[in-house]
């Protein structure tokens, strides 16, 4: 299982911040396979599944921006009726809880992962490992 | 209508005999019976002699507030803890406060002032008086609390906050006066017309303070409960409220000079400033016996008027206060020192000292919002743990300052760095 791993971003709640950051991915050619934002009492974290994330890192940090690298569970499903049952069926079974999650849709209407954080990815991933599940394995550095 | 006729329109030449006088008793009594006076005065050779004319004020050393807070507890008392009736500190804030004593004869003068101010707003015996100043160390709830009494007229000691409550009894009771900060009688505007109550109050007039306010609020305040409002100016270290407070005529308030002399001064030279020039108030008290305090620098700007007032108080008048001379906030009442945030900010780990401070009155009331910028150490892929963090902060600086703030996270940098000293306050309050 290759490491996977999301950018998190540190973002007051205002007009303009997406459209900050997005631009320097778009200056850096960062493609976005996923993103994820969450917002409370004025500030709110945006997290982004990118192709190269170690350069989204660096790029985000130059710009001044809080940033951080972590990895995640991507865990492929069918894009289809009951795709996201049976993903999180197993994780149930095996005791694997998700304390955040968001989708790529790699293939529209065929593959898409479900990319879990979890509070402790080794544990998870030693639960995990005797499955069925497949993991996404291609993001690049 | 006048409390004290003989004192208030006193001729300007008896009245600056009497101010000579009290001037040079007081220079004697702190001279000799106050610790930090008397090394002061030896050091600068002064003695009552010094003092020939008025002029000669300008001889003596000012006070501040650090030299104040230099002789906590009891270093600025003039007489044995025996002789004391009462203590006050200063509002706000952590560190040392300042303590000031009163003797019974400072009592009977601080009711003696307050009913000045409270006869200038038409106060007679047969008015009900609501006062939600705050009681306690803090001086705005019992300084009305005395001069109500002395008048005679009904006091209802309500203290400040329970809003329901306040109009409640306003409206029940049929209060005719009030006094407040002047943020607080707007918000008591706002509550009562949101109840359907505004018919019901029977307020007259009102003497506002305790906090920077302008001609546009009065007006609101006045339009509103359809009332006359009033200035009153004091402040802890002199006696409380009581130190100055307009007349109907509006144009200034009138500075009770028999017993507090004021000057104007330049805060860069602290040369003194002619009449009607803006500047920092200074205060001397001439009759106190507790705590007598010389040439006390008050922070507060403003200018001095002594054209003849329509009233027939010969007393000096000085301009609605329109600043202060120090980085310090009021903040509902409460002086704050932004260092005190500062300080309660930096005790939390983890925390970097960017941080501003914004004092904005949304609703007539007074609210603080510091803005905090996220550093390396605080930062989390949880939104709840920087959510658990924030709240941390508003706790922390609750209970270190006792003021309730809003903090909000910002990136980093995105706080305006200066070279110099850094704008760590902006006040969006229309003052």
């Amino acid at each position: 299982m290759d490491k996977v791993r999301q950018v998190s971003v540190f973002s007051e709640n205002k007009p303009g911040r997406i459209e900050k950051i997005t631009k320097i991915f778009s200056q850096e050619g960062i493609n976005i396979l996923a993103i994820s934002i969450t917002s409370t009492n004025g500030f709110g974290i945006i997290k982004l599944l990118v192709d190269k994330c170690d350069l989204a890192y660096e790029k985000l940090k130059e710009n001044g921006f809080s940033v951080n690298l972590s990895e995640v569970l991507a865990i492929e499903m069918k894009d289809s009726p009951g795709g996201l049952y049976e993903v999180t069926h197993i994780l149930s079974e095996n005791g694997v809880n998700i304390e955040n999650a968001y989708v790529y849709v790699a293939e529209s209407r065929a593959k898409a992962y479900l990319l879990v954080e979890v509070k402790d990815i080794d544990n998870a991933k030693g639960k995990l490992s005797g499955t069925n599940l497949s993991f996404l394995n291609m993001i690049k550095g | 209508m006048i409390w004290n006729r003989q004192a208030e329109c006193m001729p300007v030449r008896e009245l600056e005999s009497l101010q000579l006088q009290r001037l040079k008793e007081t220079v004697r009594l702190a001279g000799e019976n106050v610790p930090y006076y008397r090394k002061k005065f030896a050091e600068m050779k002064i003695k009552p002699s010094s003092i020939g004319s008025l002029k000669d004020i300008t001889k003596l050393p000012f006070t501040t507030k650090m030299d104040l807070r230099g002789g906590y507890p009891f270093g600025m008392f003039a007489v044995p803890q025996s002789e004391i009736v009462e203590i006050h500190t200063s509002s706000g804030t952590t560190g040392t406060p300042v303590v000031v004593g009163y003797t019974r004869s400072d009592i009977d003068l601080w009711s003696e002032v307050m009913a000045r101010c409270l006869t200038m707003a038409g106060t007679t015996e047969n008015d009900i008086i609501q006062n939600c100043y705050g009681y306690g160390l803090f001086t705005g709830g019992l300084g009305v609390h005395y001069g109500a009494q002395k008048i005679g007229a009904t006091l209802i000691p309500m203290s400040a906050g329970n809003t329901k409550r306040q109009l409640n009894i306003m409206c029940d009771l049929g209060t005719t006066r009030i006094t407040c900060t002047p943020s607080y009688a707007l918000y008591l505007a706002d509550c009562a017309q949101e109840a359907g109550l505004m018919k019901k109050i029977r307020l007259k007039s009102g003497c506002f303070g305790a906090e920077m306010w302008t001609e546009k609020m009065r007006e609101e305040i006045e339009t509103r409960f359809n009332l006359m409002a009033l200035n009153v100016y004091g402040l802890t270290e002199i006696i409380g409220p009581g130190v100055a407070n307009e007349c109907p005529h509006k144009n200034g308030l009138h500075v009770f000079e028999d017993h507090f002399y004021p000057e104007v001064i330049s805060p860069e030279t602290l040369e003194p400033l002619p009449d009607g020039e803006t500047g920092e108030l200074v205060l001397t008290t001439l009759t106190r016996a507790g705590t007598p305090m010389i040439r006390f620098r008050t922070r507060d700007i403003t200018s001095l008027h002594r054209e003849p007032c329509k009233c027939g108080r010969t007393l000096v008048r000085m301009a609605r206060i329109t600043g202060r001379s120090d980085d310090m906030i009021k903040i509902r009442g409460v002086l704050i020192f932004p260092s005190q945030i500062e300080k309660a900010l930096l005790e939390i780990k983890g925390i970097e000292p960017h941080y501003q401070i914004i004092v904005t009155r949304p609703q007539h009331l007074d609210e603080i919002e510091v803005q905090v910028e996220i550093s390396k150490k605080m930062f989390s892929d949880e939104i709840r743990h920087i959510e658990d963090l924030r709240k941390k902060i508003e706790t922390h600086i609750d209970k270190s300052i006792n003021l309730r703030v809003k903090v909000t996270l910002v990136e980093p940098k995105s706080l305006p760095r200066s070279e110099g000293k850094a704008m760590r306050v902006i006040d969006k309050r229309e003052i």
